[in-house]
């Protein structure tokens, strides 16, 4: 406790200091959202079209993500074989994957003229339509079923293997093993995960605006992107922001009381057990489920790199140059994220770790990027032109966006170098400097890594705020993929997804590698 | 009762061999540090994993190969032996049936085990509002319920504190002086073994290297057991 | 204090290598207009070759998205010229206080109306008009038999898209009140509304729809750029909406004077033979007897419907607030 009395140090000051600047850099913009936003009076019945669409669709984003992935994690969790460790890794995927890539493969696969509808009328069935509702849950699914996956198999692989095996020993059979394991497992995690990924889907934006579009199938950010680009009616733009911190804040506090769970965490490559009550059906379905779930997942991604991979050599100038920025913007934002985040973590880990966590969770809650956008706009409009500005506004939203990704890694490994390492370090009498060298921050190189890894994807293949300030000749790489594909160039956006996506995962594998090299964990 | 022939496990670099007989109405204290192969001795008789070689026998019946259920034994863990969603009684009445579909017969015998085990007050409470103790007791209460012929307890009360682990160890002796069960312990404490065995049965390794009465072992001081004196 | 020398230093040569730099003239325009295939190359070298500028033209998105950036950009635009508004549109402009006069007498006009706007010239014209694979069966000749029908249609959105609130008025045109129910109608044949053109007749060429809202000219790129006559546009016995396309004079423009030429070059053949093969529509200033072949094919609307600026301004809003419900269902 010796160390609590110590005085303040610098990298606390700094933290400090950070912690009131990210704070300031969030609601700053949300005050003069709330400032220009016209009365409720104002709303349209579109908006009403719009709010309703946008909880529909999540609510349903989340169910059928989380129903379909019971199955899923049940084989994951009982089953081993081969490549069980790239499957689960696969799962992971999606978190580092730009939606809009996600997008172009699901079109490719399940649009019109995709794989999936070539197929059907091949047989002489019917077509299925992409978009609109159908659409949109279906891309939220394809990017929200493996984490529903991954946490549920978390709570899985968390039930005590003494446990399992006195079940087998108490002779439990299929309908006991569902009843005493499985049902007080979902009740347990399905509605924080729910919560999650219907909090995930609220602020969807590029989804929708691909997949969308339409009056009948726009969602709350949406609408908010249309009033400001369309309209340019800042005061509408600024009342839907409204409304969607308020659906995220109603949706995210609900979440936050019932999913502590990450889905980040460790744990998922533990060996799969044999349950009691198996049988060859069960085993068959198993099989089948993880078939199924494994193409979903995987075959628009083939779809869109068989496709695009030969586009990449001919692809415009402008494309690479809309690469070189992205890459930039990433790198920026990257740097910004772990700049704020390191002091944060260590403040945070030194104190109230668990108190600081929830204070993260409610941050990622109230950053919604078009509103931040939005507000950053309201701010710069009179003082400077957001438009010559745009990458750079891009990066600092981006950054935010990330930091709460960056926290809840740093933060439970600072406070664990804390609590061993720390106290070895005060016995020693290390100080200042000297004990965050050598005894802290070596600890922090593998969350830090994969931190940075997962901020630097998500900036990478970000379409949102961009979309919002974009100008002429400024385009990121996904919006130049979403202009390509606008302008009926669906082999060069094919291409430009492929470079996309190549970027984003090289960009996390380079910064989670970088951690894990040389690392004393 | 319990017999071991030319058996042999391999898990990784670790190999456990062991060849040798328990009579029935014994009551072993299966020892040896970390590592040496208790879980996995007790994880062979009931049948969690299968010996590469040899056989292992049960009252006659060679069971190498035997599904867990099928094996006439009961076993307790240190914990995870409770459902934390089901209560008291019910955790006790998964031992008659696992869909808990009970006769009245069946509610009679469950609310008499828990007599037997001293709680007869707690039958509806959920295991979380239980003191270890008590949570002890309860998986207890299943296992007279089971009545097998052979019991294995794998280091079952080690979270307990000194005093209610020597409670708990009075308990099972009880119990087990009433069915004249063979019983298999797994433990660190050599006065924990003496509390409720008569005869230790010393790993080394994945080897026996020691298998005697507990007594006579104590009474000669023998060297190899001197790091549990 | 040396790096603000250096920089001073580099400001000044970049100031000294401006000022040698031929004038830049800024024209805001629509996405489609400066791809490689549509007009915005061949007008560039040609204006280029004698205006002794340099003509940068910038693409923002669909049409009426132009004017959302330049209200956006306000004072600060760079922009001198906005080419690609259509007559649903300038009034707006005008009220948002971002056009200059442009004191051009445009006499030779081949419009099918008469001109007098002195804000805005037209460069091209068309009919808006449902566009169909020529086989398909059972093209609809009303908007009452498109509602009724199953065919799935790709539209685009009004705030963003000329063609979008063309549609709009077309339909408001048609029906007056029984608009909304015409929408409502509609509604489940919209496949999806995109923000732009392209966006919808890329949808459309995928196959991902039936129909899309395009021009009575646009099977003329089939025909005469591919080769392909396999297209045409569904002719309603309503009638159908004129689309003049303008360009104007912004209050931001740098070079008044630059900027006018850029007009008036705009009306003469060097521009205006480019129109029908880039840009698929009918040229602004150009005998018929002009037109290359293939587009003496095309569908000719017997009746034209057009709103004056002033009435398309007065009706948007709330035609827009029809539209954004029937289809909100």
């Amino acid at each position: 406790m010796a160390s609590r009395a110590q005085p303040i140090s610098g990298v606390q000051a700094i933290g400090g200091a950070f912690i009131l600047l990210v704070v300031l850099m969030i609601l700053g913009p949300l005050v003069a959202v709330v400032l220009r936003a016209e009365g409720f009076a104002g709303l349209r019945s579109s908006d009403w079209a719009a709010i309703r669409f946008t909880l529909v669709q999540a609510a349903l984003s989340a169910v059928v993500s989380c129903l379909a992935a019971i199955p899923v994690a049940r084989a994951l969790a009982r089953r081993r074989f081969r490549g069980r460790g790239a499957y689960v890794a696969l799962m992971g995927a999606p978190f580092i994957l730009p939606v809009i890539v996600a997008v172009l493969g699901l079109l490719a696969v399940f649009g019109r003229a995709g794989w999936l509808n070539a197929a059907l009328t091949g047989i002489g069935a019917g077509t299925i339509e992409i978009y609109g509702l159908f659409g949109v849950v279906l891309a939220h699914v394809f990017l929200n079923l493996p984490l529903a996956t991954r946490l549920l198999l978390q709570a899985w692989l968390a039930i005590p293997a003494e446990r399992v095996r006195l079940a087998h020993a108490l002779n439990f059979d299929g309908r006991a093993t569902r009843r005493h394991f499985e049902w007080p497992l979902l009740r347990a995690t399905l509605p924080g995960a729910a919560l999650v990924i219907f909090l995930i889907c609220t602020t969807s934006f590029a989804v929708a605006l691909i997949l969308g579009g339409g009056p009948s199938a726009t969602t709350v950010e949406l609408a908010i992107y249309q009033a400001f680009r369309f309209d340019f009616d800042l005061g509408r733009a600024a009342l839907l922001g409204v409304i969607q911190v308020a659906i995220c804040v109603v949706a995210g506090l609900l979440a936050w009381r019932l999913a502590g769970a990450s889905g980040f965490g460790g744990g998922l490559d533990r060996p799969a057990m044999a349950w009691p009550g198996d049988t060859r059906t069960a085993r068959l379905w198993d099989i089948a489920v993880l078939l199924v779930a494994g193409l979903f997942i995987v075959v628009p991604l083939v779809a869109v790199t068989a496709e695009g991979i030969g586009a990449i050599a001919g692809l415009p100038a402008s494309t690479w140059q809309a690469a070189l920025r992205s890459i930039f913007v990433a790198l920026g934002s990257t740097a910004l994220s772990v700049t704020l985040a390191l002091p944060i973590a260590l403040l945070i880990a030194g104190r109230a770790a668990r108190a600081g966590l929830e204070g993260v969770g409610l941050l990622s809650i109230a950053v919604s990027p078009l509103v931040i956008g939005t507000g950053l706009f309201l701010i710069v409009f009179p003082v400077a032109d957001p438009i010559a500005l745009s990458l750079q506004i891009t990066g600092l939203v981006n950054a935010l966006v990330a930091l709460p990704f960056l926290l809840r890694a740093l933060i439970p490994a600072a406070a664990e170098a804390e609590a061993t390492q720390g106290r070895l370090a005060d016995a020693l009498g290390l100080h200042g400097t000297a004990r965050l060298r050598h005894a802290i921050l070596p600890r922090l190189r593998r969350p830090l890594g994969f931190g940075a890894g997962l901020a630097a994807a998500f900036s990478m293949g970000d379409l949102g705020v961009i979309a919002l300030f974009s100008a002429p000749g400024q385009e990121t790489l996904p919006l130049e993929m979403y202009r390509l594909f606008g302008s009926y160039r669906t082999n060069d956006a094919q291409g430009a997804a492929v470079l996309l996506m190549a970027l984003s995962l090289g960009l996390f594998w380079l910064f989670d590698r970088g951690g894990r090299v040389n690392a004393s964990l | 009762m319990l017999r071991f022939e030319e058996m042999r496990v391999q898990q990784g670099t670790f190999c456990l061999q062991a060849d040798l007989t328990i009579p029935a109405g014994a009551r072993v204290a299966v020892m040896g540090a970390s590592g040496s192969g208790k879980s996995t001795l007790l994880s062979l008789i009931a049948g969690f994993i299968w010996p590469d070689n040899g056989r292992v026998w049960i009252e006659d019946r060679d069971v190498s190969r035997a599904p867990v259920a099928s094996r006439p034994l009961s076993i307790l863990f240190q914990d995870g032996n409770l459902f934390p969603h089901l209560t008291v009684f019910d955790n006790v009445a998964l031992g008659i049936d696992p869909n808990l579909n009970l006769r009245d017969e069946d509610r009679a015998r469950v609310a008499a085990s828990l007599d037997r085990v001293g709680l007869p007050d707690m039958a509806g409470r959920k295991p979380a509002e239980l003191s270890g103790g008590q949570q002890s007791r309860v998986a207890l209460a299943r296992m007279l319920l089971r009545d097998r012929p052979l019991t294995l307890l794998d280091e079952p009360f080690a979270a307990l504190d000194p005093g209610l682990r020597r409670e708990m160890l009075m308990l099972v002796r009880t119990l087990c002086d009433e069915t004249g069960q063979t019983l298999l312990m797994a433990t660190h404490d050599l006065r924990d073994a003496e509390q409720l065995c008569d005869r230790v049965l010393l790993l080394e390794d994945g080897a026996v290297a020691l298998d005697m009465p507990l007594r006579e072992a104590v009474a000669t001081e023998a060297p190899i057991l001197a790091p549990w004196m | 204090m040396k790096s603000t020398i250096i920089a001073a230093g580099m400001i000044a040569m970049v100031g000294a290598a401006h000022a040698q730099d031929a004038p830049v003239l800024t024209v805001y325009t629509y996405d489609s207009f400066v791809t490689d295939w549509g007009p915005g190359p061949a007008i560039e070298e040609a204006f280029e070759a004698t205006c002794g500028c340099d003509l940068q033209f910038v693409g923002a998105g669909d049409g009426a998205a132009v004017l959302s950036r330049l209200r956006l950009e306000g004072e600060r635009s760079d922009a001198d010229i906005v080419l690609g508004l259509d007559t649903n549109l300038t009034a707006a402009a005008v009220e948002a206080g971002l056009m200059a006069e442009h004191n051009i007498m445009a006499n030779d006009l081949t419009l099918p109306v008469v001109w007098t706007d002195p804000n805005f010239l037209p460069f091209d014209w068309g009919y808006f008009a449902f566009v169909h694979r020529a086989d398909m069966e059972n093209v609809p000749s009303t908007f009452g038999e498109l509602a009724a029908s199953d065919t799935r249609i790709v539209i685009q959105d009004p705030r963003s898209s000329t063609p979008g609130l063309g549609l709009l008025m077309w339909v408001q045109h048609v029906y007056g009140d029984g608009a909304a129910e015409i929408w409502e109608g509609l509604a489940d044949n919209v496949v999806t509304v995109t923000p732009g053109w392209s966006e919808a007749y890329g949808l459309f060429l995928e196959d991902e729809a039936d129909m899309v809202l395009s021009y009575t000219t646009s099977p003329a790129y089939h025909l005469i750029a591919e080769e392909d006559a396999g297209f045409a546009a569904a002719e309603f016995d309503e009638g159908h909406y004129l689309q003049i396309e303008v360009a104007g004079i912004l209050n931001t423009a740098d070079d008044v004077g630059l900027a006018g030429r850029f007009l008036t070059f705009m009306l003469t053949p060097a521009f205006q033979e480019v129109i029908p093969t880039t840009n698929w529509m009918y040229p602004a200033a150009l005998a018929p007897e002009a037109l290359p072949d293939g587009f003496e094919t095309l569908t000719v609307p017997n009746v034209a419907l057009i709103y004056s600026a002033e009435e398309a301004a007065a009706i948007r809003d709330e035609a827009l607030a029809t539209w954004q419900a029937a289809l909100s269902q």
